[in-house]
């Protein structure tokens, strides 16, 4: 069955619509572009941007202290070099991946409910990817010398160590950064050219039409339109592969016990999906109810997307079994020790709580009317968002503070430093999505438009 | 050039299929300096009007080999050439470990090349055209779907040329001014 046929069929089979009936394309044109153009901002934008640019603002005087003082106060130390800054930069990164799933993968597999999520989606990635730069670079210690990262004819002579996956890691996220913002603005070209031509005063007018390019909607246009589109996509869907594949090779190529393992880039690729759909949902969850979108975000995409989280969320799960399986098979003592205290050693206790939050909360999806039912959805999401953070830590911190010699063991945890900046990033996430919703529109219109006119064309 | 005073007419359209109906005529018809217009990609719209190749594909393609020898030459000179050490015994050029990095700018380079071969061949950025001289082109993005045939059309005739258009369904026919 192709998949489009299959589509319509469980479609059919469930009775949630894609899009609910009686929308035409002025009227899907009308009600998108009016959040962004209407002159009242409503209540809770401002409550919203408010509460989280207090964040920002810590974030802000944070980096400032980091910069003045160093690195130092951040809980890192011998053996755990690699605290929060690299759990939060995994964790954020991995967030980004759904984004890239949502509008490349699901598009070359003619997914026709991607439409509605794809763009809030595409740019909850590019702040997630944002957010994530932010801790390598703050990790650095002397973040004014980044640019050290990459090759440039430089007067000391020396180049980047390319054998080194942290170069890798450099490359494919800043690639990741680029073509996604790439694939962001193309599909934003069309949707700005509607904002405008809808737009009444002359500053928005102006704005939107040096940002549309003079987008006219040529049907010539329309073609390469497409066929870029479509390449981006093929494009983007080896690219979101490779990016958490070489995200975990900063730790599979390392000898630690606990990171040197094969199964670490499909897990790791696995656990990104997963996690960037729970974030997907935190954020559609609200947005549909505050906006009143539930005509567009309707229960059939939170259904699959819920439906995908169970699917990678049970990935995820044979990789922690692996992960134990393997430990005990290979019989390596450093191996089987890494495992027993993961599990039972002083951080025993995270390790259950990201069971409990990343496997054991996740499987209420299998019940049929807990996946349309939109509170406990969200508290699936967020459980997931909890335990995936979890996870990094383990696999971070849990591994290196107890590795080969116990000369050379030691306690790690986070300073206020630490949780202040993690706390500032997820301020800078949420405050730059509230200016993204406000300023553009956050369902991509002209999908909308073809989606209503397929519809019509199918029901006559 | 007969009609220079104009940039063309425009027919307008209340739905797609009778944009392709006419498109479609327009082009058996012999009019071959024309467009449409529409809010969403129409499919076979631009094939009505005896457009088929985009040329994008072979752009990116060519951006992706270029990414791909750039990227990796990049690597053997910095490590080879301009900055030879050794690493635990290994080979100067030790390409297994330069993949990842010739793999992201092979899709770096390609799709830049994609994003910049769209916007290039479209003419955009482009801060003047005719057709916003009509006033009902803004609903162009909206829900209306129009057809312009240019007075640069060797068949080009004001007269005939609206007689046709309101022919083939147009209830509103405009003159585009340049």
């Amino acid at each position: 069955m192709d998949p489009e046929a299959r589509e319509e069929s469980v479609g059919a089979q469930d009775s949630l619509a894609l899009i609910e009936p009686g929308h035409t394309l002025g009227s899907i044109t009308d009600k998108i572009s009016s959040i962004v153009l209407t002159h009242r901002t409503p209540w809770f934008w401002y409550f919203g941007f408010g509460f989280s640019f207090i964040f920002v603002l810590i974030l802000l005087y944070c980096i400032g202290a980091l910069l003045a003082i160093g690195v130092g106060l951040f809980g890192i130390m011998i053996p755990v070099a690699w605290g929060f800054a690299i759990v939060n930069f995994v964790w954020w990164i991995g967030i980004g991946h759904a984004g890239t799933l949502i509008s490349a993968i699901l598009l070359l597999l003619r997914q026709k409910w991607r439409q509605s999520i794809n763009r809030f989606a595409e740019a909850m990635t590019l702040f997630a990817v944002a957010c994530a730069g932010l801790f390598p670079l703050l990790h650095l210690g002397r973040p004014w010398f980044f640019y050290w990262l990459f090759p440039y004819p430089s007067t000391m002579a020396i180049q980047p160590q390319f054998r080194s996956p942290l170069v890798w890691d450099v490359f494919a996220v800043s690639t990741y950064f680029t073509v996604s913002l790439l694939f962001w603005f193309l599909g934003l070209i069309p949707d700005l050219a509607t904002l405008r031509d809808r737009a009444r005063g002359r500053v928005p007018r102006f704005i939107y039409g040096i940002l549309a390019m003079g987008w006219r909607g040529s049907a010539i246009h329309w073609h390469r339109y497409e066929m870029a589109y479509l390449l981006l996509a093929g494009l983007a869907t080896p690219l979101v592969v490779s990016v958490h594949t070489v995200v975990s090779f900063d730790f599979a190529v390392a000898l630690v016990p606990g990171w040197h393992s094969t199964i670490f880039p499909p897990y790791f690729v696995a656990g990104a999906i997963y996690s960037g759909f729970a974030m997907v949902l935190t954020i559609a969850i609200p947005l549909r109810k505050l906006y009143g979108l539930e005509d567009f975000i309707t229960l059939r995409h939170l259904k699959n997307m819920a439906m995908v989280m169970l699917a990678t969320g049970m990935i995820v799960a044979y990789g922690y079994l692996m992960e134990t399986f393997t430990a005990w098979y290979s019989g390596d003592i450093f191996e089987k020790y890494m495992m027993m205290n993961r599990m039972f050693g002083p951080y025993g206790w995270m390790y259950w709580l990201l069971v409990l939050f990343n496997i054991l909360i996740p499987q209420a999806l299998w019940f049929r009317s807990l996946q349309t039912n939109v509170v406990v959805l969200f508290l699936i999401a967020i459980s997931v968002n909890v335990g995936m953070w979890l996870e990094r830590y383990v696999i971070v911190v849990v591994s290196l503070h107890r590795d080969f010699m116990p000369s050379a063991w030691g306690m790690y945890s986070g300073t206020i430093v630490d949780y202040a900046v993690l706390a500032g990033s997820i301020g800078l996430f949420v405050c730059l999505l509230f200016l993204f919703i406000r300023v553009l529109p956050m369902i991509s219109i002209f999908e909308m438009r073809e989606l209503v006119h397929e519809e019509n064309a199918k029901n006559g | 050039m007969e009609g220079s005073s104009i940039y063309g007419l425009m027919a307008e359209f209340d739905n797609a299929e009778a944009l392709l109906a006419a498109a479609r005529r327009a082009f058996t018809e012999g009019f071959r300096k024309m467009d449409a217009y529409s809010p969403f990609p129409v499919e076979g719209l631009a094939e009505g009007l005896g457009f088929h190749r985009t040329g994008v594909p072979l752009i990116v393609l060519i951006g992706g080999i270029l990414g791909c020898a750039g990227g990796f030459f990049l690597q053997y000179w910095a490590s080879v050439i301009d900055y030879p050490i050794n690493v635990g015994g290994r080979p100067l050029n030790s390409w297994p470990s330069f993949i990842p990095v010739t793999f992201e700018l092979t899709i770096l380079i390609a799709a830049l090349s994609a994003f910049f071969a769209v916007l290039a061949l479209n003419g955009l950025p482009m801060p003047y055209h005719p057709v916003f001289n009509v006033e009902r082109f803004e609903l162009a993005t909206r829900n209306r779907f129009f057809l312009c045939i240019e007075a640069a059309d060797p068949k080009f005739d004001a007269g005939e040329t609206r007689k046709f258009l309101e022919a083939i369904g147009s209830q509103r026919v405009y003159e585009v001014e340049p």
